[in-house]
This record gives structure tokens, C-alpha cells and sequence, in this order.
């Protein structure tokens, strides 16, 4: 049980205020993620939270206490880095077990929790090796065995799965979320990968230059973003922007369509194009379809999509389906 | 980094290295043979290399006129002295410009290693009356003082290098698994940090050992290491080669023997980071 709570928390370095003022709750047991491009300021905000930098100004609550002035080693929070941060002199073992050695467990009982943290982590037979011994995966297992065996009020990760293979990070992912759905402990997840955020979130924290653009579910931030900001930056791949005369048809300065509402046809339509490059994922194909000189729709179509690079085809999108922002970039609704 | 290095450029690599090896090493080398041979057989020309009386009456004279022990312990005890009390001083400093920077950290350490280009003789005459109205002249304590000072900036800055090397965000990862900052020191930092204060230490030994400008002035008889043993045989008594090359030998041979049975942990601790 561990509700968090941002209070106009503010960080300057200097002269440069990196966060300029954040406010939002994190309820209990849910796994939010930060989003956001590279710079935005998504690790500030997570070391302010536990405690490893010091807010310019505002207030943070866990469990309805202030913690704003509390050590990190107080807050009861367990922290995973992207480097993982595993400590090299020490064995697998050791680092497993060092947070219950801080807290002055007994030797037992250490030694019971790391087996079993080990168990649940595949790394038994790893137990006696030095982190220098092992596998990328296997390393970014025991910063998380390192997490979870002291039974922390709340995790933090901080990009985790970015040094891993593609492959291997889709397998992470899922043993995260299955973790999470196990332990029902409150998790704030930070990545720039959309994907990641969509696939493992409760909510969404979107964030950009240091503020908050929305906080939603995934489906929430998908089809009712509330700025272009958002529309652009969740979504793979990308939701496509038409030109100012469509726009201004529609009342709107922007509008913006995803790609699967988007019909695409041989014959008519509304926009004509030229198919470009077409990527066959087998369940779905996207066209890339050049409509003017220096402007491309992505369009999402079936599998079995037969479309030739340089063939005319036209494009309508879907009226309904149509995203609508005025002159400053936000929503209409 | 798997090169292939063809086989005539392997031997003329090693031939050079060799070379210059023994170049190197000629004048120690030449030394302790000195060492071995009677005054007459040390000045004739040519110089025999091996074939001569091997005699050991150097080493016992040597021995009779001087205390070879008393400056042995000088030596020992102002080398080490110097360097556990720079240590001391170097870690936290070093410590904290590696993992809590400022503003000037930068021209701090710049500043500290400018002291390392003053000539030590612009200073003689200051710290010569500074000793003695502390009464520090002579003695073991004023050594151990003058040879901190004079190596400090070298401990800060090799500790320095060394800490930069250590990430950050394994302090913090400890931070966050409950240690506090003796903690954090005693079972991350320090351990991971043991390389390189090793070999900080037997580099500063071997500084102070050799140290032979502020030995040789501030020291008369009494806390006269080794430098000055060997002094008191080149110019009184006229050139005596063989015995003054019995007393280098007797002064440099524990720093030999030090550097040769720690020679890994130097070369581990001095490309530390060069080769990760
Ligand atoms: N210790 C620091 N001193 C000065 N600027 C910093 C410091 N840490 C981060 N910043 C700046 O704050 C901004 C946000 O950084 P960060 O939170 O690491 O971004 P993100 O994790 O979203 O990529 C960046 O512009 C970065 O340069
Ligand atoms: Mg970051």
C-alpha cells in the first residue's frame, strides 16, 4: 500500500528549471509509466521521487506523509537503473541480499529470501557468480531480484529494458507486467518507448520539456489525446497529419487520422497518392503513400495487401475517426 | 584486441623492447657488480664484467661505518608514514571532488598539481626556518610532514582518476537499498575503490622512498633514511666506487624487491580505466 503524490514539485540545476512544476497522484498498486522523448526530463522526475536529488521546490507525499526532506534509504522505495547498477565485487548473492543486510536481517533470513527471490527469477544456479559473470538478461534479472526481495512500498525503474535485444525485452516485459500483476506493489516505470508504455501501463504520464501533456489509460491517450503533442507521440506507427485545407474544411488548424482509419483503394477516393514503401508484417501491411511532394500518409491495410511501389492509389479517411486541434495544438471536441 | 602481428615484427618488437630494457637497468645492473669488486677492480679500464674477485668486504665496511639499520627504519618509517598520512588526507578529499563536484572542483585540482611545478628549492630556505624554530629539523616526524605535503597532490589526483571510474549509480543504487553514507563507504565505495588506493600506496612508497631534495637537507644524523646513507659516500672521503655502490645497493634493494612482488598490482592500478 503506497499512494504517491507530486505537489507543484519543481527542479531547477542552476539556472535551468528542467521540472517547472508537476502535480499528480499515483494511486496504490497501480503501474504507471513516464513517457517521453529523450530530455524531457522523465529520470529528474523519478530520482526526485526517490530522494537521490532535491526538489527546487513542492511537496511529495507517500502514504500521506511528507517525504520531501527524507533520505532515499527512508523512503521504503526500491529503485532498478538502466545500468543496472549491480554492485561488482559483490556475487550474485550478495547483491540479492545487500538492501536485507542494510535493514540488518539475520543471516537465515537473508539467505532464505534470496533463494527464494533467486527461484522466481531463474537465476539459481548463478547465485555464487560475479555480475561480470553473466548475460546482459541475467544481470537486469538480479537488479530486479535486488528490488523486490525487501518488499519495497513501491518500485521505480528508470528505462530498464533499454540495454537488452529486441527479443529479449519483449520477453521482459511481459515477466514485469506478471510480476506486477503477483505483487500488486505500486510501480512508475520510466521509457522513452511508446510501445513500452502502451503495453505495460495502467496510466500514462505523458511527459514533455518537463510538464505533464496528459495522464490517461493507454486506450485513453490512443483515441482522445488531448494535444498534438500526444497524438504524435503515442502511436506506432505515427497518426498522420493532413494539410491546412482538409483541416480548415473541418474547422480545425490540424487534423490528424491514424493509420487504420484510413481507406485505401485503386480506383477513388479522396486524396491521390503514390504508394511508396510497403512493410508486410503479415497481419497487417502499412503503405507508405507520398500524397505531395513533401508530405507522406502512412496507411494501415490488410496482409495480403498487393500494392506495388509507384502505383496511383487514393486515399479517405474516416470522418468519425478524424482528430481535430485548433491553432495551439489542443484538442476539439 | 586480437591483432595479427606477423612473426618478423614480433622479433624485432622483442630485440627492441630488450634493448631498451637493458639499457634501462644497465646502471643498477653495473651497481650491485660494483658492489662485489674491490676499489681497485671497480676504477680499472677495462672493466671486467664478471671475472673478479666477487668480495663482500664492502658490505661489511659499509655496515661498520654507518648504521645501515637505523637509516633502513628511517626510510621505512618516513615512506609509510607519509603515505598512510596522505591517504588519509587524499580519500575524503578525493572522495568528494568525484562524487560531489563543485563549481571549482576543476580548478582546485589544477591548482594542487600547479605546487608540483615550483622548483622544491624556491621553498628550501622558508621551510628550513620553519623547521627549525619547530624543531623538526632531524626528525622523523618533520620528514613525514614535508613528504605528505610535497606528495599530496599526486595521492588526491591518482585516487581522483580512480573514483571518477566508479558510476555513480552504483552509490545511488546503495543509497536506495538503505545505506547510509558510512555504509555506502565501508562496503561499496571503499572495496571497489581498493585497486587503486593499492596502488596509490606503493607508488607514493616508492616516491617517498627515493625522495632524496628534503631528506637530504632537513635530516643531519639522527632521521637520515637511505638517500642520505648513500650521500655520506660520494663526496667526504674522495670516490670510493665499490662501497658507494655497496650502499645504493643496500638502500635500493627493499624498494626493488617491493616493486618487483607488487609489480602486477602497480601496472593493474596504473591502467586502470585505460583497459576496462
Ligand atoms: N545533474 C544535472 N545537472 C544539470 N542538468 C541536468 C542534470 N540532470 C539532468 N539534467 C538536465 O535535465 C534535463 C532532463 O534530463 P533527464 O531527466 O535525464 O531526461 P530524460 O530521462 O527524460 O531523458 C536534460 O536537459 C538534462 O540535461
Ligand atoms: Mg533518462
Amino acid at each position: 500500500m503506497s499512494a504517491i503524490t507530486l505537489k507543484n514539485v519543481t527542479k531547477r540545476f542552476g539556472d535551468v528549471t528542467v521540472i517547472p512544476g508537476i502535480d499528480l497522484s499515483i494511486e496504490d498498486g497501480e503501474f504507471v509509466v513516464f513517457v517521453g522523448p529523450s530530455g524531457c526530463g522523465k529520470s529528474t522526475l523519478l530520482r526526485l521521487i526517490a530522494g537521490l536529488e532535491d526538489v527546487s521546490a513542492g511537496v511529495i507525499d507517500i502514504d500521506g506523509a511528507d517525504v520531501t526532506g527524507t533520505a532515499p534509504a527512508k523512503r521504503g522505495l526500491a529503485m532498478v537503473f538502466q545500468s543496472y547498477a549491480l554492485y561488482p565485487h559483490m556475487s550474485v548473492a550478495g547483491n540479492i541480499g545487500f538492501p536485507l543486510r542494510m535493514a540488518g536481517e539475520s543471516k537465515e533470513a537473508i539467505d532464505k529470501k534470496v533463494r527464494a527471490a533467486a527461484a522466481t527469477l531463474n537465476l539459481t544456479d548463478y547465485l555464487h557468480r560475479k555480475p561480470r559473470e553473466l548475460s546482459g538478461g541475467q544481470r537486469q534479472r538480479v537488479a530486479i531480484g535486488r528490488a523486490i526481495v525487501r518488499e519495497p512500498k513501491g518500485f521505480l525503474f528508470d528505462e530498464p529494458l533499454s540495454n537488452l535485444d529486441a527479443a529479449l525485452r519483449v520477453n521482459m516485459r511481459l515477466e514485469l507486467s506478471e510480476l506486477h500483476a503477483q505483487l500488486k506493489t505500486t510501480m512508475i516505470y520510466v521509457t522513452h518507448d511508446q510501445v513500452e508504455a502502451m503495453t505495460m501501463a495502467d496510466k500514462i504520464v505523458v511527459l514533455n520539456r518537463g510538464h505533464i501533456e496528459q495522464v490517461g489509460s493507454p486506450l485513453t491517450l490512443y483515441n482522445k489525446p488531448d494535444n498534438l503533442f500526444v497524438a504524435g507521440f503515442i502511436g506506432s506507427p505515427k497518426m498522420n497529419f493532413l494539410g491546412p485545407t482538409y483541416a480548415k474544411e473541418h474547422g480545425a488548424a490540424t487534423v490528424g487520422v491514424r493509420p487504420e482509419h484510413i481507406k485505401i483503394s485503386k480506383e477513388s477516393g479522396l486524396i491521390k497518392g503514390t504508394a511508396g514503401v510497403a512493410e508486410h508484417l503479415g497481419s497487417d501491411t502499412f503503405v507508405h503513400v507520398h500524397v505531395a511532394p513533401d508530405q507522406m500518409i502512412t496507411v494501415r491495410t490488410s496482409g495480403d495487401s498487393v500494392l506495388r511501389h509507384g502505383d496511383t492509389v487514393w486515399l479517405t479517411p474516416d470522418e468519425d475517426r478524424l482528430h481535430r486541434f485548433d491553432a495551439q495544438g489542443k484538442a476539439i471536441r | 584486441m586480437a591483432r595479427a602481428v606477423s612473426t618478423r615484427r614480433k622479433i624485432t618488437f622483442t630485440v627492441i623492447a630488450w634493448v631498451i630494457g637493458i639499457a634501462i637497468f644497465f646502471p643498477i645492473l653495473w651497481t650491485i657488480l660494483t658492489s662485489f669488486k674491490t676499489e681497485g677492480e671497480a676504477i680499472a679500464s677495462p672493466p671486467s664484467f664478471l671475472f673478479f674477485d666477487w668480495t663482500l668486504e664492502n658490505y661489511t665496511t659499509v655496515q661498520e661505518r654507518s648504521n645501515y639499520f637505523l637509516h633502513f627504519w628511517n626510510s621505512v618509517v618516513i615512506s609509510l608514514g607519509s603515505t598512510v598520512l596522505g591517504l588519509i588526507i587524499a580519500i575524503p578529499a578525493a572522495w568528494s571532488m568525484a562524487f560531489v563536484p563543485g563549481k571549482r572542483t576543476k580548478d582546485v585540482l589544477m591548482w594542487m598539481l600547479s605546487t608540483k611545478m615550483l622548483p622544491p628549492v624556491g621553498v628550501l630556505i622558508p621551510i628550513y626556518l620553519l623547521f627549525r624554530d619547530a624543531g623538526l629539523l632531524d626528525t622523523r616526524t618533520g620528514l613525514v610532514v614535508v613528504l605528505t605535503l610535497m606528495n599530496l597532490p599526486i595521492i588526491v589526483w591518482m585516487l581522483y582518476t580512480y573514483f571518477r571510474e566508479i558510476p555513480g549509480e552504483i552509490l545511488e543504487a546503495a543509497r536506495m537499498d538503505g545505506a547510509g553514507l558510512r555504509e555506502e563507504i565501508i562496503y561499496i565505495l571503499t572495496p571497489m575503490a581498493v585497486p587503486g588506493i593499492a596502488s596509490t600506496l606503493l607508488l607514493n612508497v616508492i616516491l617517498a622512498w627515493n625522495e632524496a631534495f628534503w631528506t637530504l637537507n632537513l635530516t643531519a644524523a639522527n632521521a637520515a633514511p637511505l638517500t642520505a646513507f648513500i650521500a655520506s659516500y660520494s663526496s667526504p672521503e674522495g670516490l670510493f666506487y665499490a662501497k658507494l655502490s655497496a650502499a645504493s645497493t643496500m638502500a635500493i634493494a627493499p624498494i626493488l624487491i617491493l616493486g618487483w612482488f607488487s609489480q602486477k598490482q602497480l601496472v593493474r592500478g596504473l591502467t586502470f580505466g585505460a583497459v576496462k
